[in-house]
């Protein structure tokens, strides 16, 4: 959220790579990529890579931790090391800390936890190529892999960010727009549900362009969606 | 009758269990400048919630991307003293996420303008540093965070710098302080069951599917947002909380400036 780009991010209407604001990047989505783990996935949004592994159900370590009712998730996202411009440290970080735990209540709130009593799902989502977008991007990921596992789930977990730049409200932001962006707006949807399953923000939005940005999100999660389906009807064939 | 439902029963009412409207919050006390030693500090009781924060400045070279800015910092440590749920060890992902989010609070309403930190730029700049230590947890920590935090900024003074070895001279106080550009107001938003609640008490927040917290500047956009709870909340949810935390964060932002 600082400085201003040299060149500017929207000319005519057209975004550096040619989106419209409204427009998603070019997503690609399949499931079944890591042979040894019960379920997992890769997802794209443009050159944001993220791949998602699921192992479980599993008895709960530490053992404390167990819900006699229900199962917990053992969410961990990593970018890892070679997926920014400047190497990032390996291991955990506060920011990748805060972004598990967003993670795995977006993807609690559809996953029926209570069917898999004093059960643990470890679910690693890594991010391998950054490019803006990773949270969301790792959220896809997850959500396919859960699914690809066998999960039983309420919905798909749909994520994109909105966000605003040069005054004009943008969807799936890349790394220049998120760069010399002025607000951020990562959400995650379960479409079929019309629930809200993560909300962050920062930055600086008036209402109507929070409304803007959610209708952009609420919109393009369909899409997300079919594309979620059709990874998993692809695996089925 | 569960403790839940008598909640639910009471919240279709509009009431809860303390006697508050579901738009209600606690009362709220305020004291400035109570720790010495800080170069600014505030406590703030929302209800039976304590919280203290306190400002240090620092040194330090400034960031190679923001060579006229100085630093800034928010921790949140949930101290085992403050509720028995908090235990001593690295940092939870809770007391990490609150601080974050206070963080960005305060960070992206531009309330301190960051070049005020800068000494001589690319060389040397002020560190702000913001410490905020409940120290009785019942309840939304996250509005009462900001409130803090925000004052204890607002009363900082500067220590004397020497002019030759650039040292800090802690023991002593300059009369210069940081102009707050406008004030951010974080209301927090709990979902029970179909009800919205603002200024969840520990009670609540221990039965909430959700919650939400959402920060607004002086003209009414939003500075700040985060989700929480492994519930999902419907769109026409999202939307009311927004509007909830427009009219709420503005009442707080009238106490808060009413603050010397």
């Amino acid at each position: 959220m600082a400085g201003k780009s040299s060149e500017p991010l929207i000319v005519k209407g057209k975004r550096l790579d040619g989106r419209k604001p409204s427009e998603l990047r070019k997503i690609t989505a399949e499931v079944g990529v890591i042979e040894k783990a019960v379920g997992s996935a890769r997802f794209t949004m443009g050159e944001t890579v993220a791949v998602a592994s699921v192992y479980g159900p599993m008895e709960v370590h530490p053992r404390h931790k167990e819900k006699s009712d229900r199962a917990i998730l053992k969410v961990n996202y990593a970018m890892l090391p070679f997926s920014t411009s400047d190497r990032c440290r390996p291991g955990p970080s506060r920011r990748s800390k805060e972004i598990s735990k967003v993670i795995s209540e977006a993807l609690e709130a559809s996953i029926l936890l209570e069917k898999y009593p004093a059960r643990m799902f470890e679910i690693d989502v890594v991010i391998l190529n950054a490019n803006a977008g990773t949270r969301t991007a790792a959220i896809n990921a997850a959500s396919l892999a859960c699914a690809d596992a066998g999960i039983e789930m309420r919905d798909l977990v749909c994520s994109v960010a909105a966000g605003k730049a040069e005054d004009t409200v943008l969807l799936d932001l890349f790394q220049p727009e998120d760069n010399y962006g002025q607000a951020d707006l990562p959400m995650a949807v379960l479409p079929n549900l019309g629930e809200i399953s993560l909300v962050q923000m920062d930055g600086d939005l008036s209402i109507k362009e929070f409304n803007e940005g959610f209708d952009m999100i609420l919109e393009s999660a369909k899409e997300i969606y079919e594309i979620q389906k059709n990874a998993l009807m692809e695996k089925q064939k | 009758m569960s403790e839940n439902n008598y909640l639910n029963e009471l919240m279709k009412n509009n009431y809860r269990d303390d006697g508050r409207k579901l738009d209600e919050y606690r009362e709220i006390e305020i004291e400035t400048n109570i720790v010495g030693q800080a170069n600014g500090s505030a406590r703030v009781k929302i209800g039976k919630t304590e919280v203290i924060a306190g400002v240090k400045f620092g040194t330090g070279t400034p960031y190679p991307d923001t060579p006229n800015e100085g630093m800034f910092m928010v921790n949140m440590e949930l101290h085992p003293m403050a509720n028995p749920d908090y235990s001593h060890g690295p940092p939870s992902p809770e007391a990490i996420e609150i601080s974050r989010v206070i963080d960005r609070a305060i960070r992206e309403s531009k309330t301190v303008n960051f070049e005020d930190l800068c000494i001589r730029e690319g060389e040397l700049a002020w560190s702000l540093s913001v410490d905020i230590y409940p120290i009785n947890a019942d309840g939304n920590l996250f509005d009462a965070g900001v409130i803090a935090a925000l004052l204890a900024i607002k009363n900082a003074k500067f220590p004397e710098i020497e002019a030759e070895t650039d040292k800090v001279l802690h023991d002593t106080r300059t009369d210069k302080g940081l102009t707050l550009q406008n004030i951010p107001a974080m209301v927090t938003i709990a979902k029970i069951g179909d009800n919205l609640i603002v200024d969840p008490s520990y009670d609540e927040e221990k039965i909430m599917d959700a919650r939400i917290h959402i920060a607004t500047i002086d003209n009414g956009n939003i500075c700040a947002m985060q989700k929480g709870g492994s519930k999902s909340m419907k769109i026409e949810e999202l939307k009311n909380a927004i509007e909830l935390s427009g009219s709420k964060g503005n009442e707080l932002r009238k106490l808060i400036k009413s603050i010397k």
